[in-house]
C-alpha cells in the first residue's frame, strides 16, 4: 500500500492544528497530560502519522519525515510553555515585585434573602417574649379553615385558590392553622412565630408564587388589647424598617380576627412620593392583622371572656423584595448564583 | 367597585376638606375600605357639543362610511363623514369641530375621507376617553338642545374612585353606603326624580300573587325569600338623560338605555339588583321563581347560549326560562328600543342559591356579587318604588297601580347587646357609652333607648342595646360592634402605650435552632441558600410512593418534592445555562412521603400514609476555590464531598459515613436517590440511614459539555443534633514525634479497616494517623497498591524516647503484617 506524500503533510497539519488547540485550552496539569497523551504520547496522534512515512513514496519520505519532526518539536514547545504557566513556574518572580497582582479569594457562601429577613422578623419578635415554631404544611380542613372561622362554603374561602389533595386534606393556604394548633396545645400566655411555606393556586408571575413563605405571629393573654398591639407592631416597623418609616392601620377583614387591620409602611424606595414599587400611592402593605375573634377561641377551648389577643401575617418574600429592590418575585426562587451572591 | 365623587357629595353633603377627592379618598382608606385608584371622568371635554343629525346619506366611495348633515345650534349645516354602523336621523350626537383637540391630546382638523370633506367628527365614548364601548358613536337624549357642551349636561368633570372592598363590607358597593361612612346616614339626601310618584297597592301572596296584569309564583321559597314586581307600561326606550348617562359612566357602568339604565343606577345608589323584563315577551305575563330543569338551555343577555343543571335557579315564564335568578336577565325578554310595557322586578335570592347558579352557568355579574354577600331585606320595597319612579322620570309611560309581593315579610332585626367592658377590654380605652354611641350612630348603628322617657339614658348595667340596621348583614355579633367601634374611632387615633407581658409558655421548635447551626456550617463552607418551589414532575417518582397535587398548575409541578437533590438540580440546570460553571447551593425544606425516621408530620390521605419530614440538600460542581493566576484550576471532587459530608454527619448529625460499595443499592432504594452514582456514601445513626452523598448520575443533569463533575448530599435536618458545650481537656507540653510507615497491600484491603486494625492496637502514645501516599505501580506486583502513613506520637507527661516510638512502630507493623498480608516497604 502506498501513500501520497501530500496527504501525510495533510495530516500532520491537522494533528499540528489541534494538538495546538488542546494545549492552549489546558487549564490544569491534568488538562495538559490529557492533551500529551493524545497527541504526543507513545500511541498518540502524531506517533500514527510517523509510523505512516514508511508507506510514503522513497523520494517524498525525506519531506514528509522533516515536517513531522517540526511538527513534533512545535508540539512540544508549545506543552513546555504552557506548562510553565501553571503553578510555581507562573508566579515565580512576579510576586515579589508587583504586588498590585490581584489577591486569593475563596468561595464565600450567603443565606436566603428570604431567610434573613424570616430572622430577623422572628428575632425582633423575640424580644417581645415570642417563640418560634413550625407546623406541617398538609393540614386538615378543620385547622386550615373551620378552627379559623372560615365556613368552607363561604366566599371568604373562594379568595384563596386552595390545592386540595383529597376530600380531608389540603396544602395549608396560610400559616395560620399553627394558631390553632398551638392554643390547643398550650395555655396562655402564648406568643408564637410561625414562619413556613404556604400554598396557593397562583400562577408564578413577577408578584406570586404557588407556594411562598408566610410568617404568623400570635399573642394571647389576659389583658392583651388592641392598644398593645398596635404598639407590639410600631415597634416590629421602626426595628425593622427604620425609625423614620411610617406606618399606618386600616380596616380589613379577615375570618379569624376582629377587629382586623391592613398595615402599610411608607414605601421604603420612593419615601412616599409615589414609585413603582407602591403602585403610587406612597405605601406598602406588608401584613395582615387583628385582634383574634372570640370563635377561634371557641374553637380551641379557651374561653374568649378571658383572653384575648392579636395575630397577624406577614409575606418574608415581598418584604425582600421591597428591601432590596427586587422586581420580579420568581428571581427569589431561581437559585441564581449571580442573584443570591449580592446577599451575601 | 367605582365610586362617582359628584354623587357622593350630592348624597352626603360633603363639606369641609373632605370636598376635595384625594381627602375623601385617604378618608375611606382609613376608615373603610382602601382606594386603590383616583381618576378625573370627563376632563378636556370643553370642545365637545352636542350636533344634531338632520340627514344621514351613503359615503360615494365607501360601504361602511356615511354623511351626515349636522347641526350644531348655530344655524349652519355641517357635513361630518362617520364610520359608526348605526346613526339615527334626528339624533344628538357628541360632535367636535375641526381645531379642537380630543382628550387622549388628539388635534381634529378639517381633512377629506375617502374624497369627501369632513368637518370634526362624531365621538364614541372611546374617544371622549369616557368608556371602552367601541361600537359606536355615544347617542345623547333627544332633550337636550344642539349646541350644549357635552360635559355639562353630563355632570363632567366628576371623579372616580375605585374601591377595594373588603368581603364583609357589601354595604359599600353603592353610592349611599360610601355616604353614610362619611357624612351621616340619617342625613343621605338622595336625587329627586323629575317625574310622578308611585305609591303602590300591594297585592300580596305567600308563594303566589296576583295583580297588575301579572301572576307571579315562587316555587323556591328557600331560594327566593321574596319576590316584588311593578309594571310601567307605555314607555319610550331610548337613551338616557346625560345627567344619568354621566352618573353611570362615572361609576364605571355602561349607559344601554333609559329604562335599564335605571336599574343600574338604583343598583348603584342603594345596592338592590333590579332587572326589567320586556313585559310583552313574558308568555302569560306569568313570572315563576324554580329549579332550572336539567339540561334546559337559556340565552343571557351577553348572548351566550348557558346550559343549566336543576342546581340553578331561574325565572321562567309559563314556558321558558328567562332569566338566571340574581346573576343575569335573559336575551329574549330584554328590553329594547321596541318594548312599550316593562315588568321590573326586585327580589331577595339567597346567597348560596345564586352563588351555585352562577357557578353552574360560569358567570359572575354585578348581581350576584351583592346577592351572594346579602342585601338588605328591608329595604326592597323602597328600592322597587325608587326604580319605578325612575322609570317613569325618564322614560315616560305609565305604572299599574297595584304592586305585587310574594313571599314573607323579613321579621325585625333583633337588638344586640354591647357591653362597655367589652369594647373596653378588647380595645384598650376607656370609653363610656356616649362614646360609643357617638362612634355608632352616625353608620346607621342607632342604640336602643332602655327607656324611653329619658332620651340620656343609653345603658343599663354597662350594657348598651344596638339596632343594627338592614344592610349592615355581616354585623351578628358583639365582637362585630366592637370593630366598628375601632373602626369609627380611627385605628390611627388610638394612644401608643407599652405594655407588659409575659413570654411564651410555648418552647421554640428544636428544628429552627437545627436548621440555623446546618446554615452557618454551610455558608461558611462557601455554599449559598436556594429556595425552589417545592413540586417535582413524575419522572422524579422512582419506584417510591409520592403525593400527587390533584389539580396541579402545570405537569412538572404535579407531585410534592420527595427528595431535595432533583429539585436542586434544575436549580442547578439554571446556572449552567446561564454559563455559569461553578454552583454551590443548599436548601432546608419539607419532601413528602419519603419514610424515613420518626416523623413529627403523618396524615391519611386517600387512604395512605403521607409523611412530611424537613431535610436538607446540598448540590456541587465547578472550581474547589475560585480561579486564580498563582494557581491551577481545580475542580470539586468526591474527596471534597466525602470530606463535607463527614463534617456534617460527624460534627452535626454525631453519625458516621460509611462508603457504599459499587454494587451495594439496597440502602438506597428506600431513600430514592435515583440521582446517585458511584462512589457514594451513606450516613448512618442508631442503625439507620440519615443521608447520603456522592456523585451524580449523569442522566440526572443536563450539562453542557464545559461543565465538571456533578454532587450531591441529601440528608435528614431532625438527624442534626444540638450543639452541646465542649469540655476542655489538657493539651501536652511534650514533643510530638512523628514516623512514617510505606507498606505494599493487596488492593481490596481497604484504607478505612487498616486504619481500624492501626488504632486497635496501639497505645495511647498514638496522636495521630494521616494517609500521606497512594500509590499503584506494576513494580509493586499484580493486585497490590502501597499506602504511606504518618504517624504522631506524644506523651502527656514526658519526652518520648526512641525507644518508646520504635516499639509503637513495631507493634503498628507487626499487625499490618499479621492482618493484611502486609509488606513493609524500605524507604
Ligand atoms: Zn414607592
Amino acid at each position: 500500500m502506498t501513500l501520497s506524500g501530500a496527504s501525510l503533510l495533510d495530516q500532520l497539519s491537522a494533528v499540528e492544528e489541534s494538538g495546538f488547540d488542546a494545549i492552549q485550552k489546558a487549564r490544569n496539569p491534568d488538562m495538559l497530560e490529557v492533551a500529551r497523551v493524545h497527541y504526543l504520547g507513545r500511541n498518540g496522534q502524531l506517533a500514527d502519522a510517523m509510523a505512516l512515512i514508511a508507506d510514503v513514496p522513497s523520494n517524498a519520505r525525506r519531506e514528509v519525515g522533516q515536517r513531522a519532526n517540526a511538527v513534533k518539536k512545535g508540539l512540544t514547545a508549545a506543552l513546555e510553555q504552557q506548562a510553565k504557566s501553571f503553578t510555581g513556574n507562573a508566579s515565580e518572580g512576579v510576586t515579589v515585585r508587583d504586588s498590585t497582582l490581584p489577591a486569593r479569594t475563596r468561595w464565600v457562601g450567603g443565606v436566603h434573602p428570604v431567610t434573613r429577613v424570616i430572622d430577623e422578623i422572628c428575632d425582633i419578635f423575640a424580644d417581645l417574649g415570642f417563640s418560634r415554631v413550625q407546623g406541617p404544611e398538609i393540614e386538615s380542613l378543620w385547622y386550615n379553615f373551620s378552627a379559623l372561622n372560615i365556613p368552607l362554603d363561604h366566599p371568604a374561602a373562594d379568595t384563596m385558590d386552595t390545592f386540595y389533595l383529597d376530600d380531608e386534606f389540603v396544602l395549608r393556604t396560610h400559616t395560620s392553622p399553627m394558631q390553632a394548633r398551638v392554643m390547643e396545645n398550650h395555655q396562655p400566655p402564648v406568643r408564637v412565630m410561625v414562619p413556613g411555606l404556604a400554598y396557593r393556586r397562583d400562577s408564578f408571575d413577577p408578584s406570586h408564587a404557588p407556594a411562598f413563605e408566610q410568617i404568623e405571629g400570635l399573642a394571647v393573654d389576659e389583658g392583651v388589647d388592641f392598644i398593645e398591639f398596635r404598639s407590639a407592631i410600631r415597634h416590629f416597623v421602626h426595628q425593622f424598617f427604620g425609625k423614620s418609616t411610617e406606618s399606618r392601620f386600616r380596616p380589613s377583614f379577615y375570618p379569624f380576627t376582629e377587629p382586623s387591620a391592613e398595615v402599610d409602611v411608607s414605601c421604603t424606595v420612593c419615601g412616599g412620593s409615589g414609585c413603582s414599587t407602591c403602585k403610587r400611592t406612597g405605601w406598602v402593605t406588608i401584613m395582615g392583622s387583628g385582634m383574634v375573634d372570640p370563635a377561634v377561641f371557641e374553637a380551641v377551648g379557651y374561653d374568649p371572656e378571658r383572653y384575648t389577643g392579636y395575630a397577624f401575617g406577614m409575606g418574608p418574600a415581598r418584604i425582600a423584595m421591597v428591601r432590596h429592590g427586587i422586581p420580579d418575585m420568581r428571581l427569589l426562587y431561581e437559585g441564581d448564583m449571580a442573584f443570591l451572591e449580592q446577599f451575601s | 367597585m367605582n365610586i362617582s365623587f359628584n354623587w357622593i357629595d350630592e348624597l352626603a353633603g360633603l363639606d369641609g376638606e373632605l370636598k376635595s377627592p384625594r381627602v375623601l379618598a385617604d378618608r375611606l382608606t382609613m376608615i373603610a375600605a382602601a382606594v386603590e385608584k383616583v381618576e378625573t371622568v370627563g376632563a378636556g371635554l370643553d370642545e365637545i357639543v352636542a350636533a344634531k343629525v338632520l340627514e344621514v346619506g351613503p359615503h360615494p366611495n365607501a360601504d361602511r362610511l356615511s354623511i351626515c348633515k349636522i347641526d350644531r345650534g348655530d344655524g349652519l349645516v355641517l357635513d361630518v363623514v362617520c364610520g359608526a354602523p348605526v346613526i339615527v336621523k334626528g339624533g344628538l350626537y357628541p360632535h367636535i369641530a375641526p381645531g379642537g383637540t380630543l382628550p387622549g391630546g388628539f388635534s381634529i382638523e378639517s381633512r377629506k375621507i375617502r374624497g369627501e370633506l369632513s368637518h370634526g367628527m362624531l365621538c364614541s365614548e372611546v374617544e371622549l376617553e369616557l368608556g371602552r364601548d367601541k361600537s359606536g358613536i355615544m347617542q345623547l337624549s333627544d332633550e337636550i338642545n344642539p349646541g350644549v357642551s357635552v360635559a355639562n349636561v353630563l355632570g363632567f368633570p366628576d371623579t372616580r374612585l375605585t374601591l377595594d372592598l373588603n368581603p364583609n363590607r357589601v354595604d359599600l358597593a353603592c353610592h349611599i353606603g360610601v355616604a353614610r361612612e362619611v357624612g351621616h346616614s340619617n342625613e343621605i339626601q338622595e336625587r329627586v326624580f323629575d317625574g310622578p310618584t308611585w305609591s303602590p297597592k300591594w297585592k300580596d301572596g305567600d308563594s303566589r300573587a296576583k295583580g297588575a296584569g301579572v301572576t307571579i309564583c315562587v316555587e323556591m321559597p328557600d331560594r327566593c325569600s321574596r319576590y316584588m314586581a311593578a309594571v310601567v307600561r307605555g314607555v319610550r326606550v331610548g337613551p338616557s338623560p346625560p345627567w344619568l348617562t354621566g352618573r353611570l359612566m362615572a361609576a364605571g357602568s355602561r349607559s344601554i338605555n333609559n329604562v335599564v339604565d335605571a336599574t343600574n343606577y338604583i343598583l348603584l345608589e342603594r345596592n338592590q339588583p333590579l332587572h326589567a323584563f320586556d313585559l310583552t315577551s313574558l308568555r302569560r305575563s306569568q313570572v315563576s321563581i324554580r329549579a332550572a330543569r336539567d339540561g334546559e338551555k337559556l340565552t343571557t343577555l351577553d348572548g351566550e347560549e348557558r346550559k343549566l343543571m336543576g342546581s340553578a335557579t331561574v325565572i321562567a315564564d309559563s314556558d321558558r326560562a328567562v332569566a338566571l335568578a340574581g346573576v343575569m336577565g335573559g336575551l329574549d325578554t330584554e328590553v329594547t328600543t321596541d318594548t312599550v310595557d316593562v315588568l321590573i322586578e326586585c327580589a331577595a335570592f339567597d346567597p348560596k342559591g345564586v352563588r351555585e347558579t352562577a357557578r353552574v352557568a360560569g358567570l359572575s355579574t354585578d348581581a350576584s356579587y351583592r346577592f351572594e354577600r346579602g342585601i338588605d331585606q328591608y329595604a326592597q320595597e323602597r328600592a322597587l318604588i325608587r326604580c319605578v319612579e325612575l322609570v317613569l322620570a325618564v322614560a315616560g309611560g305609565e305604572a299599574d297601580l297595584e304592586g305585587v309581593r310574594v313571599g314573607i315579610e323579613p321579621t325585625p332585626t333583633e337588638d344586640l347587646p354591647l357591653r362597655i367592658q367589652r369594647v373596653n377590654q378588647v380595645l384598650g380605652l376607656e370609653l363610656e357609652d356616649t362614646d360609643v354611641d357617638r362612634a355608632l350612630t352616625p353608620i346607621g348603628l342607632a342604640t336602643v333607648h332602655p327607656d324611653s322617657t329619658s332620651p340620656d339614658l343609653l345603658s343599663v348595667d354597662g350594657t348598651m342595646r344596638i339596632q343594627v340596621p338592614g344592610w349592615r348583614t355581616d354585623i351578628t355579633r358583639e365582637i362585630d360592634l366592637v370593630e366598628e367601634v375601632a373602626r369609627r374611632i380611627g385605628f390611627e387615633e388610638f394612644p401608643e402605650k407599652e405594655r407588659r407581658f409575659r413570654p411564651s409558655v410555648v418552647p421554640n421548635d428544636p428544628t429552627v435552632e437545627k436548621a440555623a447551626r446546618v446554615r452557618r456550617v454551610l455558608v461558611s463552607r462557601g455554599l449559598f441558600e436556594a429556595r425552589s418551589l417545592p413540586f417535582m414532575p413524575e419522572e422524579y417518582r422512582g419506584n417510591r410512593q409520592i403525593v400527587a397535587v390533584p389539580n396541579p398548575l402545570s405537569e412538572a409541578e404535579s407531585y410534592l418534592r420527595a427528595s431535595m437533590v432533583p429539585v436542586l438540580l434544575r436549580r442547578l440546570e439554571h446556572n449552567f445555562a446561564r454559563g455559569n460553571r461553578d454552583v454551590r447551593l443548599f436548601e432546608i425544606g419539607t419532601v413528602f412521603c419519603d419514610q424515613q425516621l420518626s416523623s413529627t408530620n403523618e396524615t391519611d390521605i386517600e387512604g395512605a400514609r403521607v409523611v412530611e419530614s424537613q431535610r436538607v440538600g446540598i448540590v456541587l460542581t465547578g472550581g474547589r476555590y475560585p480561579e486564580h493566576w498563582s494557581q491551577d484550576l481545580v475542580d470539586v471532587d468526591v474527596w471534597d464531598v466525602k470530606g463535607l459530608a463527614e463534617e456534617i454527619t460527624e460534627q452535626l448529625c454525631g453519625a458516621r459515613l460509611l462508603a457504599v460499595h459499587e454494587n451495594d443499592m439496597s440502602e438506597l432504594d428506600s431513600l430514592g436517590t435515583s440521582w446517585l452514582d458511584w462512589p457514594r456514601f451513606r450516613a448512618v445513626k442508631s442503625g439507620k440511614t440519615i443521608g447520603v452523598a456522592g456523585r451524580v448520575v449523569s442522566s440526572s443533569v443536563d450539562a453542557p459539555p464545559w461543565a465538571a463533575s456533578v454532587f450531591g448530599l441529601e440528608f435528614e435536618l431532625e438527624a442534626v443534633e444540638k450543639r452541646l458545650p465542649t469540655s476542655y481537656y489538657e493539651t501536652s507540653q511534650y514533643p510530638a514525634v512523628q514516623r512514617d510507615l510505606s507498606v505494599t497491600l493487596p488492593v481490596e484491603v481497604e484504607a478505612s479497616s487498616v486504619e481500624k486494625a492501626l488504632h486497635d492496637v496501639t497505645s495511647d502514645l498514638l496522636e495521630s494517623v494521616r494517609l500521606f501516599d497512594v500509590y499503584e505501580g506494576d513494580e509493586l506486583g499484580k493486585g497490590r497498591r502501597a499506602l504511606g502513613w504518618a504517624f504522631r506520637f506524644r506523651a502527656s507527661d514526658r519526652t518520648l524516647t526512641d525507644q518508646d516510638v520504635e516499639s509503637e512502630m513495631l507493634r503498628l507493623s507487626d499487625a499490618l503484617e499479621e492482618q493484611f498480608d502486609a509488606r513493609i516497604r524500605k524507604s
